[in-house]
């Protein structure tokens, strides 16, 4: 069976939350305890109905405060696919909470509230969905029971969303009408809304061609782990263990280990302790190779006839997720998958404008939220390719080494 | 292209939960496997052996022990620690209970549940354990579903689930202060019947109360609880002997057992895809009492 994951986004109160309750509850993923539970717990709302964002607003503040606060995971299938939906919370404030959820998905659903618009979050959120060239986009217009299901309002609103697309580049872009409250257009095609002659939502999140992400064309090995059991027949086995990020893996390959540049071949495959014939992405594995060379965690091993670039100064867009400032000059680590190196951000650019979209110069601090585009110097050499090319050998992590926290999402042009 | 490089949704479950447990031994000086003898647990030692293969598993087991367990459970820890010559950690909740002069939960269903988190935090001090790795899953719970894969604890253990760091992609950032330590769950992700199915899959061996078997019972607010040197019957108990198997296994005292024909694997797959009430909520005698009980023991250092 498929997977599919996806994030549901939008500024705050469009409905996230009730969509993907409305999804789970009417296409009956939800079991009975949990309902009661739900039940219990909305027994106060004034006109007695269900609250369904409760189904996933799992924390105390957020079922006081009505909002979601944290990215929720929920998990459920079909008999055609399997799904896990990351709910991200609408709050400019909790952004870096979205983009958790959204950096693993690969479609993402954005809410627009068909009373309001395409407003300042719905701008924010389509940036970050293009940053990170999430392959499917749905537009949800939501509670079009409170616009009299006006094609008019739907209209429009497809109008202005299509210009913010063509600024971003966005495209596969779908269009649904829907109320999440009441179910028009999640599991049921709506009778209310007649004129769409679309799919509901669920018919089409099971039928979305999920054109295979996995790149098979570059291989890509990075060293998580260094295996060296050290003991009795296994005395001087030295097995390299890491994940395929892309490509296949044979005995026999030449490979060339970076940043060292070393060349040489791959003596044995291995996965689970077993030797076997070949591995892709994006299993685990363990590689021996002929030659003994000095290789630790973060190092690459790729093939001879297919090199990354390997580079001490980057040209990234930079996802600023902190509370404290970014400021020009400061050292932080660099997180690329498994391998860690200090960084210097030397110089920005020019920063996203969330309203117009466009370039701007920055003035000051990069702060909380901020796209900017910047150059970022290295101590020692990264291996990678661009995030275009290929999303997971382009993404990094800032850390801020005072505080440990993640700063910043890097991708790499 | 061609079809045979593919991966299922379970290996690719499979192949995320290894990249985890590697990203852990590398980043960490002293973790530790947290096993409980359930299901899950038992799936996390089958992925780390995955993990490290031909190498042994890099960091122990650590269980810690309610004295409430089932000995079927027990025994199965100890055959499986033995085969794959792990190191095994043990500390008693009874201990911490008398040296910490802490209050015994009353009644006739005595939960130690809230008391592990003591015994858990003095051994996580006793060993300077700086990543404790665990089998929760997201589906389980709906605080659980808000947890990050590197769930960073402070010095006391507390979760602040409004501080939780940003965790992109499949880059995983386990640098923490001295004292500080971070819960890892490598299988997030996977589903109750996620799980199964890769028993299933990779011929898992579970322990036997996993599976339909006579056991003396007394109702309790609907569910099934087996009667035990821990849980005895009041005068108004009825005792039924019932064909059961357990859900999960947790605390005899605090675990209900489900009422099943299934003594296959097969079987116990069916109908677990048949059923319409949560593993939870069909197994957790203790678990109802408020809607926030899991955030705030996670706030107080729990798992
Ligand atoms: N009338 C109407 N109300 C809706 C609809 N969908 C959601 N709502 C209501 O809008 C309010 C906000 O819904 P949520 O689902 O919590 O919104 P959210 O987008 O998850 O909000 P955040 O997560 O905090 O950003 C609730 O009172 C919902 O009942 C709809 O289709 N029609
Ligand atoms: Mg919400």
């Amino acid at each position: 069976m498929d997977l599919l994951r996806f994030i549901t986004a939008g500024s705050v109160d469009d409905g996230k939350s009730t969509l993907i309750g409305r999804l789970l509850y009417d296409s009956k993923n939800i079991l009975i305890d949990q309902l009661e539970a739900l039940e219990k717990s909305t027994r106060n709302r004034s006109d007695g109905s269900v609250d369904l964002a409760l189904l996933t607003d799992g924390l105390r503040a957020e079922r006081e405060q009505g909002i979601t606060i944290d990215v929720a995971y929920r998990y459920f299938n079909t008999p055609r696919r399997k799904f896990i939906i990351a709910d991200a919370p609408g709050h400019v404030q909790y952004t870096r909470n979205m983009i958790t959820g959204a950096s693993n998905a690969s479609l993402i659903i954005i809410l627009i509230d068909a009373r309001l618009g395409v407003v300042e979050q719905t701008r924010r959120h389509s940036i970050i969905a293009s940053l990170l060239r999430i392959k499917h986009v749905v537009v949800a217009v939501n509670k079009m029971d409170l616009v009299e299901f006006s094609q008019d309002v739907f209209n429009n609103i497809v109008i202005d969303y299509n210009g913010v697309a063509a600024q971003l580049g966005l495209k596969n872009i779908t269009y649904i009408p829907m109320s999440a409250l009441d179910g028009d257009n999640i599991v049921d095609k709506s009778r209310r809304i007649s004129w769409y002659t679309g799919k509901p939502l669920l018919e089409f999140l099971e039928e979305v061609q999920l054109d295979e992400d996995v790149n098979l064309t570059d291989p890509r090995f990075q060293v998580q782990f260094v295996i060296r059991p050290q003991t009795g027949e296994l005395h001087d086995y030295r097995g390299y263990a890491g994940k395929v990020i892309s490509g296949i893996y044979k005995k026999g390959d030449r490979v060339t280990v970076l940043p060292q540049g070393i060349e040489t071949t791959i003596a044995s495959v291995e996965s689970a302790g077993k030797e076997v014939e070949e591995v892709f992405a994006p299993q685990g594995a363990v590689l021996q190779l002929a030659d003994d060379i000095d290789i630790s965690r973060g190092d690459s091993i790729v093939k001879s006839d297919n090199l990354p670039q390997v580079s001490n100064e980057l040209e990234v867009l930079l996802c600023w997720l902190d509370d404290k400032p970014l400021m020009t000059g400061n050292k932080y680590l660099l997180q690329h998958n498994s391998r860690l190196v200090r960084a210097i951000v030397k110089q920005v650019e020019y920063k996203i404008d969330v309203n117009t979209l466009q370039q701007q110069p920055v003035e000051g601090n990069v702060k909380l939220n901020e796209v900017v585009k910047a150059t970022i110097k290295t101590a020692t050499p990264l291996v990678y390719d661009s995030y275009e090319k290929l999303s997971e050998y382009g993404s990094a992590i800032l850390v801020d080494e005072t505080s440990n926290s993640t700063v910043a999402a890097v991708l790499i042009k | 292209m061609n079809n045979s490089y593919h991966l299922n949704y379970l290996e690719q479950l499979e192949s995320e939960s290894i990249h985890i447990f590697r990203e852990v031994a590398a980043q960490f000086e002293k973790p530790a496997l947290l096993f409980s003898g359930g299901k899950d647990s038992i799936t996390l030692v089958h992925l780390a052996r995955k993990a490290f293969a031909p190498g042994k598993i890099p960091f122990p087991l650590v269980h810690i022990d309610t004295g409430h367990n089932f000995p079927e459970a027990l025994d199965f820890r100890d055959a499986l620690v033995n085969q794959l010559g792990a190191t095994l950690v043990v500390r008693k909740v009874q201990d911490t209970i008398r040296q910490r002069n802490l209050t015994e939960p009353k009644g006739k269903f005595p939960s130690r549940n809230w008391l592990q988190t003591y015994t858990l935090l003095d051994t996580i001090e006793e060993f300077g354990f700086d990543c404790c790795i665990g089998g929760a899953r997201r589906d389980e719970e709906k605080a659980r579903a808000k947890e990050r894969i590197f769930s960073v604890r402070d010095e006391f253990g507390q979760w602040n689930p409004k501080l939780q760091r940003p965790e992109l992609w499949n880059i995983y950032n386990g640098k923490i202060h001295k004292g500080e330590n971070v819960r890892v769950f490598p299988i997030s992700n996977w589903t109750e019947l996620d799980i199964w199915n890769y028993i299933r899959r990779e011929n898992i061996d579970l322990p036997s109360i996993y599976f339909a078997h006579e056991r003396k019972v007394i109702q309790h607010e609907g569910q099934l609880v087996a009667i035990s040197e821990f849980v005895q019957p009041d005068e108004q108990d009825i005792v039924m002997t019932k064909k059961v198997r357990y859900r999960t296994v947790g605390d005899m005292t605090c675990t209900a057992a489900v009422e099943s024909t299934a003594e296959t694997l097969e079987e116990v797959i069916n109908e677990i895809i048949a059923t319409r009430i949560s593993e939870r909520g069909e197994t957790r005698i203790d678990d109802k009492v408020t809607e926030a009980a899991m955030e705030d023991r996670k706030k107080n250092g729990y798992f």
